[in-house]
């Protein structure tokens, strides 16, 4: 089975290594999780084995459709479904628990987040464009400048970086080192910064 | 409580003496050199303590061979092995940075007065 989990980010803290050092962290609740569904080739088309953070409150807040996805597979309700690629002879089954026993401490891992969003932003915030001169009658201080030429081409060309919205996509962290498992409180700890606002769903992954 | 806080509150020490600005200290450092550990030990005048919590540091000064040398500890830092207050003195403020500006006798501070409702 492919190591992965789905975890909600709880904040950052620090805590010490062995060398007495701080280590800045992300606090992760983990799972539980459950694997929901196996899909394969036969049925429908891929493999992939489909798992769900098991929801704390038994389900209060699911829907019908979501309510009747579990009990057709048989697992407890779940809040948030994610999809990991498997080999066909993948040995994960329907209701198998994911935990984060899984992870050990030291391994790299990739988390995949959506990042906060910043709303319609400028060029300055959303490209790193230096901007214009803040003072001396400069008359041009966050603007983007030229954006092409004149007549010729008469448009402006495909690509061109812009304000816009700016934030809440998918991000991958790569490479980031698990500082700490708790497997009691179901807990990752993750060296560095993940994407997303606290209370934001991630997944882990651990690339073989 | 929130799972953040108990992590940061697993990690407060409790086995060392509570510190002020103003106090000498003697904190005991652990040194590792290659594969030996060894305890060196840093007195100095605490001048300032920041933080709180886990995130607790401290700020410790002292003239090294007529040099001003500091040194910034985590208090809770496994790193330091053992803390102890050579003598706490008499400060009005929270942190004793203007003592950097002192040469010799002038960057003398007078001893607390223990009294006995303390």
């Amino acid at each position: 089975m492919i190591k992965g989990i789905i975890g909600r980010k709880l904040g950052m803290t620090q805590i010490f290594n062995e060398k007495g050092q701080v280590v800045p962290v992300t606090v992760i609740q983990a799972g539980p999780c459950v694997v929901v569904q196996r899909k394969t080739t036969a049925k429908e088309g891929y493999d992939a084995i489909q798992i769900g953070f098991v929801d704390p409150s038994g389900g209060k807040r699911a829907n019908k459709p979501e309510k009747g996805h579990a009990e057709k597979h048989g697992v407890a309700p779940v809040r948030v479904l994610r999809e990991f690629k498997v080999d066909s002879s993948d040995p994960a089954k329907e209701g198998d628990s994911v935990l984060v026993g899984q992870f050990e401490t030291k391994v790299k891992v990739n988390v995949v987040g959506t990042s906060k969003g910043k709303g319609f932003a400028g060029v300055m915030k959303r490209h790193h464009f230096k901007g214009g001169r803040a003072t001396h009658g400069s008359m041009h201080h966050r603007a983007p400048g030229s954006i092409g030429g004149s007549s010729d081409p008469s448009r402006v060309f495909p690509g061109m970086r812009m304000g816009g919205h700016m934030g809440a996509e998918q991000v991958t962290v790569r490479n980031l080192e698990i500082a700490s498992v708790d497997s009691e409180n179901n807990l990752l700890l993750i060296k560095g910064a993940v994407p997303g606002p606290k209370g934001g769903y991630v997944v882990i992954k651990q690339e073989a | 409580m929130n799972i953040i806080d108990k992590i940061e509150a697993g990690l407060v020490r409790k086995d060392l003496p509570k510190i002020a600005p103003g106090d000498t200290v003697k904190v005991h450092v652990k040194v590792k050199e290659g594969e030996k550990e060894r305890i060196q030990i840093f007195q100095g005048l605490v001048i300032g303590i920041k933080g709180g919590g886990m995130r607790t540091s401290f700020t410790v000064r002292k003239i090294s061979s007529g040099v001003g040398v500091e040194r910034v500890f985590p208090l809770n830092s496994p790193t330091v092995d053992k803390l102890e207050v050579v003598r706490s003195g008499k400060v009005r403020r929270a942190k004793l940075y203007f003592l950097r500006a002192k040469l010799g006798k002038a960057g003398r501070l007078k001893e607390r007065q223990h009294h006995a409702a303390e």
